[in-house]
């Protein structure tokens, strides 16, 4: 009985939880037009803006037809999302874990693109085919500086589960105290991977017409903004997973629920303040060519990324800091 | 309406409410697809940028007709871009607006006498505003976006539902001017 009401409980928190993060998505897409419209010296459109347009957009009907799989790709992005949502710590709470899971977040962070790409490719538009080669390109640009990242944690920290990393930052330093410069590299990568200027190269509406997204109307756009929204949630708080934390500054074993709440809200303003990085450095620059940006990603961000893992690798094994 | 966009919840959901709910959502976040076929291209940029803004009402412009709601037709039109309109209309998805611009889709303008040519853009696709000028400022432009907004609350703007409705007749009007389909 008890199970069951165990099961229960956890299954309304799980969706409350993931409820909570879409809405912080839009909320944050919102943010991020007015925030860079007011960059543009513009008023911009009010931050519920976003809200509104999945509205509208689930409430209009599609009657694009291609084949089965261009139907199945928006719920498959979707439900990757949600999946990598749910590995992840938000504000400490975590609703799915399992041990040595930095590595199957990597693949779990595949999903969802994939799903994106799979819809893209069956729509047998030419933009869309171009988007999804540029897409896969940028992923292979970015996933180099991004894994050396995850090697120097690794190394420093001595453990491959999430888990444990937020816990041994929980009880000493946050990570980007002792490890600014793997940080650095992280968050470069960080700009490719939520696909904000200059690496917006895959959509790019003014060259190929938004790329993958271009066969996508009404109601299935509406669901490939909702991932869009979750995958700005996954890549801020991977960060500051990651770097900052988690944003956990009580230990929820010692003030029980008011941790979570706290947590949460430190969670929340962590991931508004990488996201807002992000936004800056999207409003004023331009875009990338996909070569230039494989250049830039195999040669800056790697390179800063290899001294952060020199630096990790000295402390921990030379020196023999441990946490 | 009903057979297009129904309603999600109809147990929980009146009727009457749902298309409210779906017309206040629809005129809040109107993506539009540009259409530049005359002069009117140039009065669009001001119309997005700094100066007059129209992100403000949701107004953002989108790169295919697939995701749009709005078409803007700046022009005038000749039998060519015609067919294309007509292509790109068809490809966007219900509900759906037509704003035409400048004088030339309402009766011609300087064109009235070209041999190429359409004078009423209204007999081939439904256009649920004109804007009179040659060529509108933009503050008209901020101005018949308004308007539109005000009549698809109060449910005037139905060109999607006449395009519907006399379908066969708007088609005829077309085939009338292109000689062909494929060309
Ligand atoms: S109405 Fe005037 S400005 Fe507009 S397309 Fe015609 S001639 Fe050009």
């Amino acid at each position: 009985m008890t199970d069951w009401a165990n099961i229960l409980i956890n299954a309304g928190l799980t969706a409350l939880y993931l409820f909570l993060a879409i809405c912080v998505g839009l909320l944050f897409m919102g943010i991020a037009r007015k925030v860079t419209a007011r960059i543009h010296n513009r008023v911009g459109p009010p931050i519920y803006q976003n809200f509104l347009d999945v509205g509208k957009l689930l409430a209009k009907k599609s009657n694009i037809k291609h084949n089965w799989i261009f139907d199945f790709a928006p719920l498959f992005a979707l439900a990757g999302v949600l999946l990598a949502l749910a590995y992840l710590p938000m504000g400490g709470y975590r609703l799915l874990s399992g041990d040595g899971d930095l590595i199957l977040l990597l693949y779990i962070l595949v999903i969802p693109a994939l799903g994106f790409a799979l819809g893209a490719g069956a729509s047998a538009n030419p933009n869309a085919g171009v988007g999804v080669m540029r897409a896969l390109t940028l992923m292979l640009s970015y996933e180099m500086p991004f894994l050396l990242v995850l090697l120097s944690l690794m190394i420093y920290y001595n453990t491959a589960s999430l888990t444990t990393l937020l816990e041994k930052q929980m009880h000493s330093v946050w990570a980007i105290d002792v490890l600014p410069i793997s940080a650095l590299a992280a968050d470069i990568a960080l700009q490719g991977m939520m696909m904000e200027k200059p690496f917006d190269i895959p959509i790019a509406p003014h060259e190929i017409a938004s790329g993958p997204l271009v066969e996508f109307g009404g109601n299935y756009l509406g669901m490939l903004m909702l991932y869009s929204a979750g995958s700005i949630v996954v890549e801020t708080s991977l960060f500051v997973d990651l770097f900052l934390g988690g944003g956990i500054v009580l230990n929820p074993a010692v003030y029980g629920i008011l941790a979570y709440v706290v947590n949460y809200i430190v969670w929340f303003a962590l991931i508004f303040v990488v996201w807002m990085i992000a936004i800056f450095i999207n409003a004023v620059f331009p875009r990338f060519r996909i070569e230039q940006a494989f250049k830039f990603y195999w040669k800056w961000p790697t390179l800063i990324a290899a001294l952060g893992l020199a630096q990790a690798y000295i402390m921990s094994v030379i020196l023999g800091v441990s946490v | 309406m009903t057979p297009e966009n129904p309603n999600p919840l109809p147990s929980i959901i009146p009727e009457k409410d749902w298309k409210k709910i779906q017309r206040m959502l629809s005129k809040r976040s109107l993506w539009m697809v540009h259409f530049c076929t005359g002069c009117g291209a140039m009065e669009m940029p001001p119309t997005m940028t700094s100066r007059y803004d129209m992100e403000r009402f949701g107004i953002i412009p989108m790169a295919t007709p697939r995701q749009a709601d709005l078409l803007l037709v700046t022009g005038y039109v000749a039998v060519k871009t015609l067919k294309r309109i007509v292509r790109v209309y068809e490809q966007m998805q219900d509900p759906k607006y037509v704003i035409a611009f400048g004088s030339c889709p309402i009766n011609g303008g300087i064109y009235w006498d070209s041999y190429n040519t359409i004078k009423r853009l209204d007999k081939y696709i439904p256009v649920d505003m004109y804007i009179a000028g040659c060529m509108p400022r933009p503050e008209a432009i901020m101005d018949a976006f308004l308007k539109l907004m005000k009549d698809i609350d109060e449910g005037r703007a139905d060109g999607w539902l006449r395009y519907k409705k006399y379908y066969e007749k708007y088609k005829a009007n077309q085939r009338r001017v292109f000689k062909r389909w494929d060309e």
